[in-house]
This record gives structure tokens, C-alpha cells and sequence, in this order.
């Protein structure tokens, strides 16, 4: 059983713009989980957490109850983070979940701060969301006055604070090792793993990075319980999911929906069809950084699992008879990365669409690893090349072997962020990339 | 030429550098703090967070051009930055982003002469489900058309939105 169209839990107050205020957030529930919360053992609520299947929304989809099991039991100084630095192209969810309701997001760092027993929390914010800093920092103000942060809080005894702390612009910050070095007030380079954060973080203490959705979901599951939250997804990842659904349909939004709606359903049910009359030509999944779906594939549901291995999807291949390799043998088809559904209708020139998306990928490299700082480069020159209809009879074959170059062989994931959709796009509208090439060929002939 | 921050910047930075075990993270916001004030990081902006927060000037310098919205030059007084990425890009972005080109006479990345504007072409600003969009100042922008552009430029010539004005 998933909850039907129409469940609403982290979008609820959309649209309510009294539930900014702590009055407002109060009067319609608010803080009621943390003071539950509040009396039980740390361990019980990440054993509830765990129990959930509450799935991690910021792009990895990795188990947070098991996450926050990572920390080590003996630790002194522990703290939790939340990664609201949302930039990935296509994914405009946070921003909305911060500005309706900053509370709740407050509400889940202070229960999640209590299970981990973190004293100095931070939110690290996107530094262009200035409506939002503001709003945030506004909410953050209150739940102090209020007693809800600080030295004591609600009179329990416990510590728990919570500093916003505001980006200037730079997409590398959102992986969660460059964040962590950004706070730090370094560079936002990322770090090599190991060790992961949740062993050696912030200032070298054990850190939990999350993102604003996943800790957003953290209330309801102490209010409701985790079963009945798992109850509400697909079984192996519980609750609703974020989507942004952009591009080429009538109705473009930002929707909480079941786990596991069909790209289908949110195209033609949900945002009323695609725009003109149009058919579709391909839809990116999850933000830039996945493969494309075709077509044929939007049956598909729109949740962690599926994306990875159902047989519907075509694996991605380096060449025309070498399917791209994630280790193992393992295949890569997609994955449901951070809620941004971008619609690509039948008119699309996908080779333009390409040298946008790498475009982006070279300007946000930072620089530390070879293969992404010159590839990520390379791509975005070779793509503008042949998108431009100047490309050489080889290009094809070179863009899909710069990108095997750079997946895997990097410190962070930027750099499978720029192969994957790369050779996504070249195994599935191969027939796009070559009508561009041989328009080069009838000229010079 | 030294510069000083003010007495409410001082107060800001000290109250901030309580919320870190070191006063190393406070950089990134002196520096924010730093250009609502002087407009710009000059190389003294920089000596001033620097000697602030006790950190040597390489390391101020360092962080200041990681980091795009740190600005080492002196800009209009509302940024107008213009999303061309994916989502924008397929709903007419570049034509919103040339038309604020034609309507203001500078090419993206300039700033108008008369001080009032500066425009950038940006990557993603988490509007995607209202493309094309923009910030101009602290303020987004959203499903933009091209033939909106003047009356936008006549509403921020009339109302400028500094972007620091939220430090
Ligand atoms: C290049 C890159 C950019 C990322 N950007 C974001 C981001 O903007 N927001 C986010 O929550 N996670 C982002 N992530 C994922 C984080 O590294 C991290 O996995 C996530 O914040 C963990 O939170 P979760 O478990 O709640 O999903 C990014 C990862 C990479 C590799
Ligand atoms: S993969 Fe790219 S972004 Fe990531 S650390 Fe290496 S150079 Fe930097
Ligand atoms: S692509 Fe323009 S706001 Fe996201």
C-alpha cells in the first residue's frame, strides 16, 4: 500500500504563510513531536528512524536511520548538519520547504540533534537564497526565545544549538565533504573518503549530513511511528517524496507525491500533459547529474530502488557493446537523485540541452582532480562543438571516452555527475548526435 | 588605505564567532558583512577580515574567489542574475537573459554605467518549476517573459535590492 495522491506531510503548510511564525507552526501541531521526542532514549528514536525506511532526499537515497547508526557509540562531540545548499539544476524543492515552513525543518534538527546527542548544529544555507536566509534565521530566533534551542532545552537539561550559516555561491558545496570544509571557512573542496563524515566531520568530530526534505520527515515519524511511515511508501523506502517537475509539461511545480507514482502519472495526471501537444522526448529523473529516461521507459515508478534496476530502463553503455560498469558487473540505468524532474518534449534539441548541462558540470568543477577539471572541460567544448553542428566525425566516440575517463577515477561524485548523464544521452538519442554530424558532412561535401 | 568595520559589523562578527569552536569558519560571513559595507572585497576588505579574525591574508584571499557571489570589484546596486540552465534554457531563458541585455546595453557580466545594474548569467537558482527565472537582488523573479523585461528594469531603477542588504 502507498499513500494516495494527495497525502501531504512536509508540504502541509504550503501556502499558509501565518506557519512561518512560531505561533502559526504551534497552532497547527507544531513542536508537539519534539516534546515526545524529547522523552524518549536517543537510541529509540534512530531504532524508529531505522524502522521507517526514511530514505536520505539530498541525492544518494541512503538509509538515514542506518546513517545515523554510523556515529561511533564512544563519541564525545557529535554534530548534525543539514545540507541546504540545494543546487542541482532541475531541483527546487528545499527553497520552498524552507521559505513555507522553516519550523519543521527546525523541529527535525533538534529530535534528530537529541537521538545523536549533537550540542552544535548547523544548517549550512545557499547563500543566493537570501528570502529564505532571512525567514530561516527569523524562525531559528524564535525557537530560542522560546526554549525549544539552547542551553536547556524545554528545561530538560539538554543542549542543543543551532547556527544558519550562509553560502556565496558555489554548487560543490552541496557534496557533503566540501560543505563540511566550507563551514570550516575553507575552500568548499571536497574531502577524500574515508573517512565518511559520520566517523570524522566538522572540526574532526563525527558529523550527520542530511538534507532539508529527509530531516523535514523526522517529526512525523516520532508523531506517527516509523511503521506507519514506511506504510506510506513502497516498502523499501517509506513516506512521500518532493518532486519538481519542470520543463516541458502544462503544469511545471514542486509536488509531495507517493514514492512510487509512474513518470507517466506525473507528467499527464499530475502536471496536465506536455505543453503544445507535444509528445515526450526524454525526461532526466532526478536532477541533472542522472541519466535520461526515454520515451519507453516512463512506466517506470519514480522511487530509489526502481531506478537503479528495473529491467525496463536500458543500461547506460559506453559503447555500443560495452554497458557501463558501476563495479561488480553492476549496470548503470538511473537513479532517482534529488526529486528534479526535467520533461524534454519531441522537439528538443537534446545535443544543445547536453552542452547546457556540461557547460554547468565544467564551471563547477573545483579543480582538484584532474580527470573532472580537464574533462569536465573537454566536454563541454567537444558537446558545444557538435551541438553547434561543427562537430568531427569522431566526437561521439570522444565524448563518450572522456566521460569513462572521468566516472570513478575523482575524489567526489561531480565527476560521474558529468559522465553518466553524458554517456546517458549518448546511448539513448544517438540519433540526435549523428543528424547533427552529418549536417557537418553534406556542408563540407 | 585601512579600512574599519562599523560598530554593529564588529558586534555581528563577535556574537557569530561565539557559535564556532574557532573564529577560521566566521570568514565566510565577515566577508558578506564586509561587502554590504565597503560594496566590494578590495584588497583591504580583505586585510580588515583578515586581521579581524586573525587569519592570514592568503587564506581571506583564498576564500574570497572560491566563491562566486564575493564580488572584487564594485557592481550596480541590484545584481540581476539570469538562470540559463537546464530547465530555464528550455523555456525561453536565453531569450529572457537577452533581452535584459538589450534593455540594459551591457553584455552578461557587465555593469551599466550608470552604476544601477549589474547582470549575470547564473547556473540553477532553485526555481526550476517557474522558468526562466531570475534574482534581482534578494528578490526571485519568476516565469519570466521577454517582453516583461522593461517594466522590471523601470520597477528596480525606481526600487534598487542590494543583495547584501539581508547580512
Ligand atoms: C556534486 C554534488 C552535489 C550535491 N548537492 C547536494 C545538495 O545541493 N543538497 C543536498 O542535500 N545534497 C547534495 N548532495 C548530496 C550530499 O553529498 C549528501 O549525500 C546529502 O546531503 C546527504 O543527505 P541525505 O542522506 O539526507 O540525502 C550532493 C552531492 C554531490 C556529489
Ligand atoms: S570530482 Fe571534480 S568537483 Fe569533485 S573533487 Fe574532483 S575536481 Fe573537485
Ligand atoms: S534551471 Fe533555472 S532555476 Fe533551476
Amino acid at each position: 500500500m502507498t499513500a494516495p495522491i494527495g497525502t501531504k506531510l512536509v508540504s502541509a503548510r504550503f501556502g499558509n504563510l501565518e506557519a512561518q511564525t512560531l505561533a502559526g507552526y504551534e497552532r497547527t501541531g507544531g513542536y508537539q513531536s519534539l516534546r515526545k521526542a524529547l522523552a524518549m532514549r536517543p537510541d529509540d528514536i534512530t531504532a524508529e528512524v531505522k524502522a521507517s525506511n526514511l530514505r536520505g532526499r539530498g541525492g544518494a537515497g541512503f538509509s538515514t536511520g542506518m546513517k545515523w547508526s554510523f556515529v561511533p557509540k564512544d563519541a564525545k562531540t557529535v554534530h548534525l548538519v543539514c545540507n541546504a545548499d540545494e543546487s542541482e539544476p532541475g531541483t527546487c524543492k528545499d527553497r520552498e520547504l524552507i521559505y513555507w515552513d522553516p519550523h519543521l525543518l527546525i523541529e527535525g534538527m533538534i529530535v534528530a540533534a537529541h537521538a545523536l546527542k549533537a550540542v552544535h548544529n548547523y544548517i549550512y544555507i545557499r547563500g543566493e537564497m537570501m528570502r529564505e536566509y532571512v525567514v530561516l534565521q527569523k524562525a531559528v530566533d524564535e525557537a530560542y526565545a522560546r526554549g525549544y534551542l539552547g542551553k536547556n532545552v524545554l528545561g530538560t537539561g539538554l543542549e542543543i544549538h543551532l547556527t544558519v550559516h550562509r553560502g556565496a555561491g558555489a554548487y560543490i558545496c552541496g557534496e557533503e565533504t566540501a560543505l563540511l570544509n566550507s563551514l570550516e571557512g575553507l575552500r568548499g573542496q571536497p574531502r577524500l573518503k574515508p573517512p565518511f563524515p559520520a566517523v570524522k566531520g566538522l572540526f574532526g568530530n563525527p558529523t550527520i549530513v542530511n538534507n532539508v526534505e529527509t530531516l523535514m520527515n523526522v517529526p512525523f515519524i516520532i508523531d506517527k511511528g516509523g511503521a506507519w511511515f514506511n506504510e506510506l511508501g513502497t516498502g523499501r523506502s517509506g513516506g512521500t517524496r518532493m518532486l519538481c517537475v519542470s520543463g516541458h509539461v502544462n503544469k511545471p511545480g514542486v509536488f509531495e507525491l507517493p514514492m512510487g507514482i509512474t513518470f507517466n502519472e506525473i507528467i499527464n495526471d499530475v502536471c496536465g500533459g506536455v505543453w503544445k501537444g507535444r509528445a515526450v522526448k526524454a525526461v532526466i529523473p532526478g536532477g541533472v547529474s542522472m541519466p535520461p529516461l526515454d520515451a519507453s521507459e516512463l512506466d517506470v515508478p519514480c522511487e530509489f530502488d526502481a531506478l537503479q534496476t528495473d529491467e525496463r530502463i536500458k543500461p547506460v553503455m559506453v559503447s555500443p557493446t560495452q554497458p557501463f560498469d558501476l563495479g561488480g558487473g553492476r549496470q548503470l540505468r538511473t537513479m532517482a537523485g534529488s526529486g528534479g524532474v526535467v520533461v524534454l518534449d519531441d522537439q528538443t534539441d537534446i545535443p544543445k540541452a547536453v552542452w547546457r548541462i556540461m557547460k554547468f558540470f565544467a564551471h563547477e568543477s573545483c579543480g582538484q582532480c584532474t580527470p573532472c577539471r580537464e574533462g569536465t572541460g573537454w566536454l563541454e567544448k567537444v558537446s558545444r562543438r557538435v551541438a553547434d553542428g561543427n562537430g568531427k566525425p569522431d566526437d561521439l566516440e570522444l565524448l563518450a571516452s572522456i566521460s569513462h575517463g572521468i566516472a570513478g577515477n575523482t575524489i567526489c561524485a561531480l565527476g560521474d555527475a558529468a559522465a553518466w548523464p553524458m554517456l546517458g544521452f549518448l546511448t539513448k538519442f544517438r540519433a540526435d548526435f549523428e543528424a547533427k554530424l552529418k549536417n557537418v558532412k553534406t556542408r563540407a561535401a | 588605505m585601512s579600512l574599519e568595520f562599523s560598530a554593529d559589523a564588529q558586534a555581528k562578527i563577535a556574537a557569530l564567532c561565539e557559535r564556532y569552536p574557532t573564529k577560521q569558519p566566521v570568514v565566510m560571513a565577515a566577508l558578506h558583512i564586509a561587502q554590504k559595507q565597503f560594496g566590494h572585497l578590495s584588497d583591504d576588505a580583505l586585510r580588515l577580515v583578515a586581521s579581524t579574525l586573525g587569519l592570514p591574508y592568503a587564506h581571506v584571499y583564498g576564500v574570497a574567489t572560491f566563491y562566486t557571489m564575493y564580488r572584487r570589484e564594485p557592481s550596480g546596486a541590484t545584481t540581476i542574475r539570469m538562470c540559463t540552465n537546464i530547465s530555464c534554457m528550455l523555456r525561453g531563458g536565453y531569450d529572457v537573459l537577452a533581452a535584459f541585455e538589450k534593455q540594459l546595453g551591457v553584455k552578461k557580466g557587465g555593469t551599466t554605467s550608470n552604476k544601477l545594474f549589474t547582470l549575470v548569467e547564473e547556473e540553477c537558482i532553485a526555481a526550476c518549476a517557474n522558468a526562466p527565472c531570475a534574482i534581482a537582488g534578494t528578490k526571485y523573479l519568476l516565469d519570466i517573459t521577454p517582453d516583461q523585461v522593461p517594466s522590471i528594469i523601470a520597477a528596480l531603477e525606481k526600487n534598487p535590492s542590494p543583495e547584501s542588504e539581508v547580512v
